[in-house]
C-alpha cells in the first residue's frame, strides 16, 4: 500500500508544476498519514498536487495509521505533519499534546471554511473537519419487494420482521449483516445500538462505565436477535467482508459505513440488480429511542506540533487545496462533504438522513478507547450464547476499570 | 580450550546477546511494573459539525509536567499483574468463594481473560508439539524409503507449508474453509449440513487452529529427522536384519533410541514456538473463540488507540516464565544426559 501510494503521488509530483498556483505554497515539506478510503484518496492526492519546487508532499494512507500515528507524531521533527484524525483519533493525539491549535492558520488561509468545521476544544481550533460519516441501512428494495415488505424499515424492529419474512419466502435464509468482526468493529454496533436509547456510557462527570443497566442489556438483545439473521460466520465480518457479500448480493438488510456508499452503488464488482436495487437511508432508531442508532463520526486534518511553523503552514495550505470546493465537486458522491459545494446524492442519503435524524457523535471521551476495547473483547461470549447479558456487561465493565487504572483515568 | 581463549572467543556473543535479548527483557520488565500517570481531567467546550458538548479531556500542561519528572509513569509493582486482565487474584478468590462446585469454578476463572488465553496456548502446545513430532518422524521415515529420483521433490513438497509465511499460510485456509470456500463446502457436502460453519463454533475453531499448527510445523520435525536417518549406522541395522528383526522392530529398537536427542530438540523448539501461538489466530479471525497469550500482548499494544504498555509488558514476562516452566522438565533430562556421558 505505502509504495502504491508513493508511486501515486509521484505521478503527481511531475505533473505539480501546473497546479502551483492555485496552492500558493513556494516552500515546505508535508507529509500525510491517514486512513485509507475513496474520499481521503481524493483530498490526499489533490493536496499531493502542491507538490512542485521547493514543496514535496509524500502520503501515507493505511487502515493501520491508528497504530502508528502516537509514535510517528512523538518524534521531533514528527514523521508526518499532518494526520486526517476522527472523533477518536482526535482525543488520543491531543491527550499527549501531539497536534497544535489552528487558529491562526484559519485566520489566515481558511476563508473558504464554514464554521461548523471547525473542531473547536475548550475554544480552540485543533481540527478542520471536511466529510461526515456513519453506519446506517443499506436494502435491496427488490428482495424487501418479493418477500413482501412494505417500504424501508426504519427501526431495528422493521428490520428483523422484514428479515423474517425474507427468510420465510425461502429468498435468502441470511439477509441481515453487520460489521461484526470481534474487535474494534463488534464494539462499533454495541456502541451504535446503545446510542439508540438515548444514554450515557459514563456516569456524568466520570470516567466510571456505565453500561451494565437495562438499556445496556436490551443493546445486547438486539444484536442477539439480528445476527440471528446473519451468516453464522458473522464473527469474522468486517467492512471490507460486509461490502463483498453485499456486492454479490448475498445480503438484503445491512448496516454498514456511509463511506462504502460509492463503492456498492458504482458499476464496479457487483451485478446491476444488486445495483440498482440498493437503496442507502438512514439509520434505524428502536426500543422507544427517537435518536437513529449510529455514531456520527467527522474526518478532518490535524497538524502536528513537533514540525516547524513553516512546514506546517504548508502543510495546512496543501490540505485546504485538498478539502476545496473543487475537490469536493469532482468527488461528491465519494463522501457526504462538509463543504459549501456539496449536492447530496444517493450514495450519500443515508449519512445525511442519520445526521439530520439527530444521530449524536461518537463520545470525545479519552477514555472512550479502553471501554470500545473492552467491548470488543467481552460481549462476543453473550452473542455466543455462554453467558448471560448481565454478567458479559459486568465483565465489561470490569475490564474497562482495569484497563482505565492503568491508563491513569481511574484510581 | 583454556579460560582466557574461551571468554575472547565468546564475548562477541556475549554482547549481542545483552544488548538485544536481556536488556530488551529487563526494560520489558520494569516496564510492567509502571501505569500512567493519573490523567488530570478537566471539562471542556467541545464543538464541531453536530453541535457542542461539555466533555472531559485531558489537561495536557499538567499531565506532560507529570510525565517529565517522572517518564516512566507511576509505580504500581506488581498491581498490573494481580490485576483482573491479568493473574485476577481477587476475582479467583470470590469466584472460589461464591462457587457452588469445581465446575463451576472452572467456567468462572476461563471467563477472565488472561486464563482463557492460557487454556487455548496449553491445550494447542500439548495437542499439536507431540502430533508435529509424530508426523515430521513417519513423512521422514516414508521419504527415506523413496526411490532417489523422486525424493528430491517429494522433499520439496513436504517443506512448503514450512516455507509459506505463517500469516499468508493461515490467510489462505481461512478462505478455503469459508462456507463459500472449497474445503467449507465439501465439508458442509460430506456433513449434508448447510449450516455447517469451522468460524462461527469454538470447538471448530480450537481444532481449525490445530490442524493448521500441525500443518505448519511438522515439515520442521520432518527435515530434522530426515538429516538424522542419514546417520543411522548401516552395520547397526543390518546386524538387526541379520538377527531376524522386522521393519517396525528397527524402527521400535534401532532407529528411535539413534534419533532421541533429535526427539528432544524438536521437543524444545516446538513447545517453545507453539506456546508463542499468534499468526494462525489474527488471520482466521478466531478471536472470538481462541485467544493466546500472544494475542493479548499484541491486542494491548494494536488496532486500539491508546497503547497499554504496562499491561502489554506484564503479559510478556507471565509468557517468559511460563516458556521456562514447559522447558524445564526437556532441559533437566538434557542435563542428566550430558552428565551421565562425561561419567
Amino acid at each position: 500500500m505505502f509504495l502504491k501510494t508513493i508511486s501515486f503521488v509521484g505521478a503527481f509530483a511531475l505533473l505539480g508544476s501546473t497546479a502551483i498556483a492555485g496552492c500558493g505554497i513556494s516552500s515546505g515539506s508535508v507529509s500525510v498519514l491517514s486512513n485509507d478510503f475513496p474520499a481521503i484518496q481524493a483530498v490526499t492526492s489533490a493536496a499531493a498536487s502542491c507538490a512542485g519546487d521547493g514543496v514535496t508532499v509524500k502520503t501515507n494512507l493505511t487502515k493501520d495509521h491508528k497504530d502508528i500515528m502516537v509514535a510517528a507524531l512523538t518524534a521531533n521533527p514528527a514523521q508526518y505533519s499532518s494526520v486526517i484524525v476522527s472523533n477518536s483519533t482526535l482525543v488520543t493525539l491531543m491527550n499527549d499534546g501531539l497536534v497544535r491549535p489552528l487558529d491562526e492558520m484559519v485566520a489566515k488561509h481558511g476563508a473558504a471554511l464554514s464554521k461548523s468545521q471547525l473542531i473547536t476544544v475548550n475554544g480552540k481550533v485543533m481540527a478542520v473537519a471536511f466529510m461526515a460519516n456513519a453506519q446506517h441501512l443499506f436494502s435491496r428494495t427488490d428482495v424487501l419487494e418479493a418477500a413482501g415488505v412494505d417500504g424501508i424499515p426504519a427501526t431495528y424492529e422493521d428490520v428483523l420482521a422484514a428479515a423474517e419474512k425474507i427468510r420465510a419466502a425461502g429468498l435468502m435464509e441470511y439477509p441481515v449483516a453487520l460489521n461484526t468482526k470481534a474487535g474494534w468493529n463488534l464494539a462499533e454496533e454495541f456502541v451504535n445500538m446503545y446510542m439508540g436509547t438515548g444514554a450515557d456510557f459514563f456516569k456524568a462527570g466520570t470516567a466510571e462505565a456505565a453500561v451494565n443497566n437495562e438499556n445496556g442489556v436490551a443493546t445486547l438483545d438486539m444484536l442477539k436477535s439480528l445476527v440471528a439473521y446473519s451468516n453464522p460466520d458473522y464473527l469474522t465480518y468486517d467492512s471490507n467482508a460486509t461490502q463483498a457479500e453485499w456486492e454479490a448480493g448475498n445480503l438484503a438488510l445491512a448496516t454498514m459505513w456511509g463511506s462504502r456508499g460509492s463503492a456498492v452503488l458504482d458499476d464496479e464488482g457487483s451485478t446491476a440488480e444488486v445495483v440498482s436495487g440498493t437503496v442507502l437511508s438512514a439509520a434505524p432508531t428502536w426500543g422507544n429511542g427517537a435518536r437513529p442508532a449510529s455514531t456520527l463520526w467527522w474526518d478532518g486534518i490535524a497538524i502536528s506540533t513537533n514540525v516547524s511553523d513553516e512546514d506546517a503552514e504548508a502543510t495546512f495550505v496543501a490540505m485546504m487545496n485538498g478539502i476545496s470546493s473543487d475537490v469536493v465537486k469532482a468527488n461528491n458522491a465519494a463522501a457526504v462533504w462538509l463543504d459549501g459545494a456539496y449536492m447530496p446524492s444517493p450514495a450519500s442519503a443515508g449519512v445525511s438522513g442519520t445526521a439530520s435524524g439527530g444521530a449524536a457523535p461518537y463520545p470525545m471521551l479519552p477514555f472512550m478507547g479502553a471501554l470500545h476495547t473492552a467491548l470488543g473483547a467481552e460481549i462476543t461470549d453473550f452473542l455466543q450464547g455462554s453467558e448471560s447479558a448481565e454478567q458479559a456487561l459486568a465483565d465489561v465493565e470490569a475490564a474497562y476499570t482495569a484497563a482505565a487504572k492503568e491508563q491513569g483515568f481511574l484510581k | 580450550m583454556k579460560n582466557r581463549t574461551f571468554f575472547w572467543f565468546i564475548l562477541p556473543s556475549l554482547i549481542t546477546m545483552l544488548l538485544f535479548i536481556a536488556l530488551p527483557i529487563i526494560s520489558v520488565a520494569v516496564q510492567s511494573l509502571h501505569i500512567e500517570h493519573e490523567a488530570v481531567m478537566v471539562e471542556v467546550k467541545n464543538c464541531g459539525p453536530f453541535g457542542c458538548k461539555q466533555e472531559l479531556q485531558v489537561d495536557v500542561e499538567e499531565t506532560a509536567k507529570l510525565k517529565q519528572e517522572r517518564p516512566l509513569g507511576q509505580f504500581n509493582g506488581l498491581g498490573t499483574y494481580t490485576n483482573r486482565n491479568h493473574l485476577a487474584f481477587t476475582e479467583i478468590g470470590l469466584a472460589w468463594q461464591s462457587s457452588t462446585g469445581v465446575v463451576d469454578f472452572m467456567s468462572k476463572v476461563l471467563n477472565l481473560p488472561f486464563y482463557r488465553a492460557l487454556a487455548f496456548t496449553l491445550t494447542y502446545t500439548f495437542v499439536v508439539t507431540p502430533l508435529v513430532v509424530t508426523f515430521g518422524f513417519m513423512i521422514a521415515l516414508g521419504v527415506n524409503t523413496l526411490p532417489k529420483k523422486i525424493k528430491g521433490p517429494t522433499i520439496f513438497i513436504s517443506l512448503l507449508p514450512m516455507i509459506v509465511t505463517p500469516l499468508i499460510g493461515s490467510l489462505i485456509l481461512f478462505w478455503m474453509i469459508d462456507a463459500n470456500g472449497i474445503l467449507g463446502s465439501t465439508l458442509q457436502w460430506i456433513f449434508e449440513d448447510p449450516d455447517l460453519s469451522l468460524k462461527a463454533s469454538p470447538p471448530l475453531t480450537w481444532i481449525m487452529l490445530m490442524v493448521y499448527g500441525v500443518w505448519h510445523s511438522a515439515p520442521f520435525a520432518f527435515i530434522v529427522f530426515y538429516a538424522g536417518l542419514q546417520t543411522v549406522p548401516a552395520e547397526t541395522m543390518e546386524a538387526a536384519m541379520i538377527d531376524g528383526a522386522s521393519r517396525w522392530e528397527r524402527t521400535r529398537y534401532v532407529v528411535l533410541p539413534h534419533l532421541m536427542p533429535l526427539t528432544v530438540f524438536i521437543l524444545l523448539i516446538q513447545l517453545m514456538d507453539n506456546f508463542r501461538v499468534f499468526e494462525p489466530i489474527v488471520s482466521f479471525s478466531a478471536q472470538a473463540s481462541a485467544t493466546s497469550l500472544s494475542w493479548i500482548i499484541y491486542n494491548d499494544l494494536v488496532g486500539t488507540e491508546s497503547q497499554f504498555f504496562g499491561s502489554a509488558g506484564a503479559t510478556s514476562v507471565l509468557t517468559i516464565i511460563g516458556v521456562s516452566i514447559l522447558l524445564i522438565p526437556v532441559l533437566v533430562r538434557t542435563w542428566r544426559d550430558f552428565n551421565q556421558k562425561v561419567v
